[in-house]
């Protein structure tokens, strides 16, 4: 059983600038991916509204159209954008640090695991476009 | 952590992860038309009825609560180890799981009730 002693020793607790993510590049380039987290949250409480809105009626769907052409909604939307970007390009070339990267039992490029997720991304964007337009 | 103790990280990684895919692939195209080519009128908006038959349909709905549930989970999960890691507030790590799950829930709630409402 340990026994009292006078002066307890202490856990070594270094001290960290509140804006620790300004001190590199790299740390920043961490902070910036990850608040792309509080963007994804905003979308899809605004996709929210709009489902709302559908729900409500005609009169009301043209009242959300209307806060969208907001030029603040579009200038937060237009932000929003850059960090869905920025997560969509970090999160794909993450894939190969965390994917099965064996081929033929040589390791696999980098691009070669990262590239069908960009394949796939362009599909999606094509088809998702197409239908939003009303040509599917 | 004690024996028999299961940890519930593998679920909540598990709904990032996924959700994280979700977002990737599916968002920068849903914000560039609905938040900035149709507001903007640079590309013409489809119709209060084209957009309700549009959503209507059993597939749009099926992929919407996907989308959206795997979203705010992920969501959720960032947000929370963003609040706790980059902001220091890890002393607060019980109150943030707390308000980023619960609101992850009551997002998917909301997400169900009215994509069967609408």
């Amino acid at each position: 059983m340990a026994q009292y002693t006078q002066f307890q020793p202490k856990a070594y607790r270094p001290r960290m600038s509140a804006y620790w993510y300004l001190d590199q590049w790299h740390y920043l380039r961490y902070a910036l991916r990850e608040s792309s987290s509080f963007f994804v949250a905003y979308f899809c409480v605004l996709t929210l509204v709009q489902l709302a809105a559908l729900g409500a009626g005609a009169g009301r769907y043209a009242h959300f159209e209307a806060l969208m052409r907001c030029p603040l909604m579009i200038i937060i939307n237009a932000v929003a954008l850059a960090f869905f970007l920025l997560h969509s390009i970090t999160w794909f070339n993450l894939v190969p640090r965390v994917a099965m990267r064996q081929m033929l039992g040589r390791p696999t490029p980098d691009m070669v695991s990262s590239a069908p997720n960009y394949m796939v991304w362009f599909g999606a964007t094509v088809i998702l476009a197409l239908f939003f337009l009303g040509v599917l | 952590m004690s024996a028999g103790k299961r940890s519930n990280e593998p679920v909540v990684w598990f709904l990032f992860g996924v959700g994280g895919f979700f977002a990737a692939y599916f968002l920068p195209v849903h914000v560039l038309f609905y938040g900035l080519l149709f507001p903007s009128g640079l590309v013409h908006a489809p119709g209060y009825q084209q957009t309700l038959a549009l959503v209507r349909h059993p597939l749009t709905r099926l992929y919407l609560f996907a989308l959206l549930t795997f979203c705010f989970f992920h969501a959720a999960h960032r947000m929370r180890l963003t609040m706790s890691d980059v902001l220091n507030l890890r002393h607060l790590n019980t109150v943030l799981a707390f308000l980023c799950y619960g609101g992850a829930i009551v997002g998917t709630i909301v997400t169900v009730w009215l994509l069967a409402t609408v």
